[in-house]
């Protein structure tokens, strides 16, 4: 006999689909089948069945192999380096749930470290644009209830966020959308003919690293003002037609991904993106939202901000909160040599990280808590093995619209393995000793 | 004298990466996935390098070893993409101009044909380069 | 648990008429008792006034749009960090202080209770979560329901009985503690860029008008019998002229009588009243309506207010009148953010300087102190800020300042820019009253804790009675010689002891205390259609199923208190 477990959460993507099937052995401990979930979700959810996946923590050894170790070993070792260190980066937190990472903050609070998540890498700028001009945004339901115009503007949810389109954004049939993706009409900006944009009613197939101009030639158009012949590679008369659609809907929503927030002009193309969406509302409704990638970024940059007052590239050296990014910013601080151990969870900056940051890890005392092999395991000192979160513990996450769903536990982890939260409150409670904090 | 030219080189995500990193990054599916550079065809064709062939990027940050694909989603004549993951991070601009977050996206590199050199497994690309010595 | 003898202080308790006589306070197990033996813990408090703990009717301190303030604006940690000490973790913040730090400073202050004031429903878990991580202090969350798509169509047709059985299942799933109703129907309006100014604008496809909204919540509220009555910020808030609307929202409540268990009186709470209370027709004949609001509430005993007092501070302004929001940032262009919630409401944040150079403000501060200073009633008036709204809860010693001290208002008045302009647009100047510590103990202990149905619980001294007691460094046989001692007394207390724990020693935190999460829990009569209709929404129009919406006990409420209400008679 097997059982079904429905209402599951999907912990890959900021789309945190939560309508997941999940078929599991009699006895909880085999995940056997996944429904409706993306080719992605599903892949990790069968993932965490393999039977070569490493089940304890491992020690790199002086000669490069690695021996494995005691989770109470890890522990010491981890607390041991975090308090011996002036200045340990403390930084992923975006794969595991809120209640670890609160955890991760008191840690943080005790070694003084400088704490990041990998909007260090995704939507940081955004963060830094929001700070700049704030930002007018709405829930996904409201884009399926109410949007008859979506604009997909350096962003591919068709690959990144692979569910987005059929949950809440193109097709769905809502409260006032009865007609699903005939109510809506469909803009993609992205410099190549994307799987998505191939969707589109209307695809600008802009020059790389020109969205700003676009951007601001969209707001030029809206009120009617002299445009040059072309802009970022966009006959001016696009341009028009396209100010033409976004003014002419009810509600509108624009979608922004890594096109913007990686490309040259980083936060101010976002700026300028939310300025865009400012100005429509003096016209019709409209609201923005960045497409966060990993399922709960968004919840560590909410836990750190009621935690810090901060939601990223948050330095606590000095005993109380700083936050200076290009100075308190992951990439920055490695690239600058000033780190002196490293502590990933629930990220690979290996694989994600420019190489030249990634060796400012390979030189430094490191560890490594990921239920995979990455290219950061490969790098790091101590490989701490966990259980899958959202697939073998649950725990609470926010997803890309700040809504917060609480994940499920679906099958037992390996036996003896612990999860996430567990290994930090050993590491937390001996760091306490070491530092003799209260 | 092999030829060489120059795109601009943007990285990003695939859904095969999406699939490949969820399943086992220390596999040869991780760098199928990712491992390669898409290009448009005619600038395959002014490389004069056949589809799947391996091809050395090279940047101011560094270079690499990839295969060179057909763009899936073009056409983007001047643009090439390597999904993100090592293979575009070992060239890719880092520089994060004080805002903190790298340009990933708009790398100027030169591409030429590498038929003899072998497009190295991600953690294995990562370790040689940060030069970890493995047991 | 510890016994504690609070000797010689002189105890201000409207729950048992005690006004300011030698008394002491003995603690047992968490309550207020007769006697303690004598091993019991002496605090001395000799020369000092003792109070019970203060209640909080009306703050935004927890969930997504105070941390979408934190989020966005790093400005505010400016000079206002504090680092890790002892006890207390490390925080920051000055308008939106961390959750570490927003417990400890009510808790310095001497609050055992704070109510956040506009929980968005399908965020419930966000609000629980930071709840959660705010020491010290028992807090409970308002549900928000006047632009809820159920509320709306159920109301449209009259159905109480169904509106009361949707936020029976409202309370229970999110863990909530009130109907709170923010801009009834203009937020929905909002959906689509629009507002409701009046309580007679149709909401756009919904074809209900504001006044009916209110109306069926009232009722509604009173079939349920909760604890708290609805709570609501009207239509047209922070417009010249805006009271006209305020009144005619509050002649709703006319011939509504309370019908509850925990004696409360008022069946429509009208919270941050100053940002209701304006005359004019525009910025510059702008002038105040304390009058014409308080002489209402005076005469009508089923109301209650708090007041909304501008503090002359740099702050975040949030609400849940997203409409409003979108104006202020047409006024101040600052940055603005919003977030509409589907179903149900939405939210606004935008950064406000209230600043005494500018008469618009200068009258704002006069007509908060004008409303606290003409109630005849201090047990039906209560001070918040509408933090951070009006001002950072923080700045409630400067305001009690003001309210006690006519010569701390004259000195006020006569630093503004705009002094004659404030004189003569308000009748702040007329007004000798002076607050006594017997009515600050009524307008912020008593009086809230029995407008939210808490009576029993806190806000006294009485025996039976949770032991929240704040001891302050006043001593109201001498005459106050200089304002600002007031103030220096009400910001740091010389000791609290919340629920029987000390938690502050002269001003310190000294421990983190038993922290509660206060929520109604409703037994009502099945409702099959109700059921129904919830059933159907989930599947149809939310981006979330159902039976991940609840915000379950172990992580979200780790430590509930609930308050029982049986409605299935």
């Amino acid at each position: 006999m097997t059982k079904t477990i429905t209402d599951v959460i999907c912990p890959f993507c900021g789309t945190l689909c939560d309508d997941v099937e999940v078929v599991v052995s009699d006895d909880g401990k085999k995940l056997l089948e996944v429904a409706n979930a993306c080719v992605i979700g599903t892949e990790k959810f069968l993932h965490s069945q393999s039977a070569d996946r490493v089940t304890k923590p491992r020690l790199r050894q002086a000669d490069g192999s690695w021996k494995d170790i005691s989770y109470d070993e890890a522990a010491d070792y981890t607390a041991k380096m975090l308090a011996g260190a002036k200045k340990p980066l403390m930084y992923g937190w975006s794969s595991t749930n809120c209640e670890a990472q609160s955890v991760g903050n008191e840690i943080a609070e005790i070694a003084k470290a400088c704490c990041d998540n990998t909007a260090a890498v995704c939507h940081g700028t955004t963060l830094i644009a929001v700070q700049d001009i704030g930002l007018p945004t709405c829930t996904l339901g409201e884009v399926k209830n109410r949007a008859d115009r979506v604009i997909f503007w350096g962003c591919n949810p068709a690959h990144a966020h692979p569910r987005h389109m059929s949950r809440y954004s193109i097709f769905p049939r809502g409260f006032f959308t009865g007609k699903g993706q005939m109510s809506r009409k469909l803009v993609v900006v992205d410099p190549r003919c994307t799987d998505t944009s191939k969707m589109a009613d209307v695809h600008l197939q802009i020059e790389q690293g020109r969205d700003y101009e676009l951007l601001n030639a969209l707001r030029v158009a809206l009120k009617g003002e002299w445009l040059p012949d072309s802009v970022a590679g966009i006959p001016a008369e696009k341009i028009r037609e396209v100010a033409d659609i976004l003014k002419s809907g009810r509600f509108g929503i624009i979608f922004f991904g890594m096109g913007v927030t990686q490309s040259l002009s980083k936060n101010h193309n976002i700026d300028e993106a939310i300025a865009l969406t400012k100005d429509l509302n003096e016209y019709t409704k409209y609201s923005i939202m960045p497409m966060r990638g990993h399922y709960n970024v968004t919840g560590s940059g909410e836990v750190f901000a009621w935690q810090f007052g901060f939601p990223y590239s948050v330095d606590l050296t000095r005993g109380f909160a700083r936050y200076n990014p290009g100075d308190s910013s992951s990439i920055d601080l490695l690239t600058r040599g000033e780190v002196d151990a490293m502590f990933t969870i629930g990220s690979d900056p290996g694989a994600h990280f420019p190489i030249s940051a990634v060796k400012g890890i390979a030189k430094v005392d490191s560890v490594c808590i990921d239920p995979h092999l990455t290219p950061t395991s490969g790098v790091s000192k101590l490989h701490v093995p966990v259980a899958f979160n959202g697939v073998e513990c649950g725990g609470n996450c926010y997803r890309m619209d700040n809504v917060p769903i609480d994940c499920r536990k679906v099958v037992e982890p390996p036996e003896g393995m612990l999860t996430d939260e567990q290994f930090l409150v050993m590491v937390r409670d001996r760091l306490r000793k070491l530092k003799g904090a209260a | 004298m092999a030829k060489t030219i120059s795109v601009n080189l943007i990285s990003g995500r695939t859904i095969q990466q999406g699939v490949a990193i969820e399943s086992g990054k220390e596999k040869p599916s991780y760098r199928t996935a990712c491992g390669i550079i898409e290009m448009d065809k005619a600038d395959l064709k002014a490389l004069g390098a056949w589809k799947n062939t391996n091809v050395k990027v090279t940047s101011d940050y560094g270079s690499v070893v990839v295969k060179a694909v057909e763009a899936t989603q073009g056409p983007h004549p001047g643009v090439a993409f390597i999904p993100m993951g090592p293979w575009a991070n070992s060239i890719v601009n880092p520089n994060t101009y004080s805002t903190g977050m790298p340009t990933f996206k708009g790398t100027p590199v030169t591409v030429e044909v590498a038929i003899d050199e072998p497009v190295l497994l991600g953690i294995e690309l990562v370790q040689k380069q940060c030069g970890v010595m493995v047991g | 648990m510890s016994e504690y003898i609070i000797k010689n202080g002189h105890v201000f308790d409207p729950v048992q008429g005690i006004k300011g006589d030698k008394l002491d306070i003995a603690i047992k197990d968490g309550k207020i008792v007769d006697k303690v033996g004598s091993g019991a813990k002496v605090i001395d408090a000799k020369d000092k006034t003792v109070m019970a703990g203060a209640v909080e009717i009306h703050a935004h301190v927890a969930g997504p749009k105070v941390n979408l303030g934190r989020i966005y604006r790093p400005e505010d940690k400016l000079f206002s960090c504090t680092p890790t000490k002892g006890m207390e973790r490390m925080g920051s913040g000055a308008s939106i202080p961390t959750t570490f730090k927003t417990g400890y400073e009510y808790a310095k202050m001497g609050f055992g209770v704070a109510m956040e004031a506009a929980m968005p429903p399908l965020f419930s878990r966000h609000v629980h979560e930071e709840i959660r991580d705010t020491p010290i202090i028992d807090e409970g969350a308002f549900p928000v329901f006047g632009n809820n798509w159920f509320v709306l169509e159920y109301l449209k047709n009259q159905e109480i009985e169904n509106t009361a059985a949707y936020i029976a299942w409202m309370l229970n799933v999110t863990k909530g503690y009130a109907v709170k109703v923010v801009n009834p129907g203009g937020t929905e309006a909002w959906g689509w860029g629009l507002n409701c100014l009046t309580v007679n604008d149709p909401v756009p496809y919904f074809d209900i008008t504001p006044a009916e909204i209110v109306k069926g919540l009232m009722e509604a509220n009173e079939y349920l019998g909760l604890p708290h009555s609805m709570h609501i910020h009207p239509n047209n808030l922070g417009n010249p002229g805006c009271y006209e609307t305020t009144l005619d929202t509050m002649r709703l409540a006319e011939g509504i009588k309370a019908n509850n268990k925990f004696g409360r009186e008022q069946v429509l709470h009208l919270t941050h009243s100053q940002f209701h209370s304006y005359k004019g027709t525009n910025w510059g004949d702008f002038e105040s309506g304390a009058k014409e609001i308080t002489d209402y509430v005076n005469k009508n005993k089923n109301i209650t207010i708090d007041t909304g007092n501008v503090t002359l501070d740099e702050t975040t302004t949030m609400t849940a009148d997203g409409p409003f929001e979108h104006h202020l940032t047409g006024l101040n262009h600052l940055k603005w953010a919003n977030c509409d919630v589907e179903l149900e409401t939405a939210a606004g944040v935008v950064p406000y300087i209230y600043s005494p150079n500018i008469s618009v403000c200068a009258i704002q501060w006069a007509i908060g102190l004008e409303i606290p200073l003409m109630m005849k009633d201090p047990m039906r008036c209560y001070i918040t800020t509408d933090h951070p709204n009006a001002g950072p809860f923080t700045r409630y010693p400067r305001v009690y300042k003001w309210l006690m001290s006519e010569k701390a208002r004259k000195q006020q008045i006569d630093s503004f820019k705009h002094k004659d302009k404030v004189l003569s647009q308000t009748g702040i100047g007329a007004l000798d009253r002076e607050i006594s510590l017997y009515e600050l103990a009524q307008m912020t202990r008593a009086g809230p804790a029995k407008s939210l149905g808490l009576a029993s619980m806190v806000g006294g001294l009485k025996p039976g009675m949770d032991a929240d007691v704040a001891i302050y460094n006043i001593n109201p046989d001498k005459p106050v010689a200089n304002p600002d001692d007031i103030e220096k007394a009400f910001s740091r207390c010389a000791a609290f002891i919340k629920s029987g724990v000390q938690v502050v020693s002269n001003g310190e935190i000294v421990s983190n205390g038993h922290k509660r999460t206060l929520w109604v829990n409703v037994k009502a009569k099945e409702n099959p259609q109700v059921a129904r209709d919830i059933a159907e929404k989930f599947v149809k129009y939310y981006s979330m199923t159902q039976n991940n919406y609840e915000a379950l006990g172990h992580h979200f409420v780790p430590n509930p208190y609930a308050i029982e209400v049986d409605a299935t008679n």
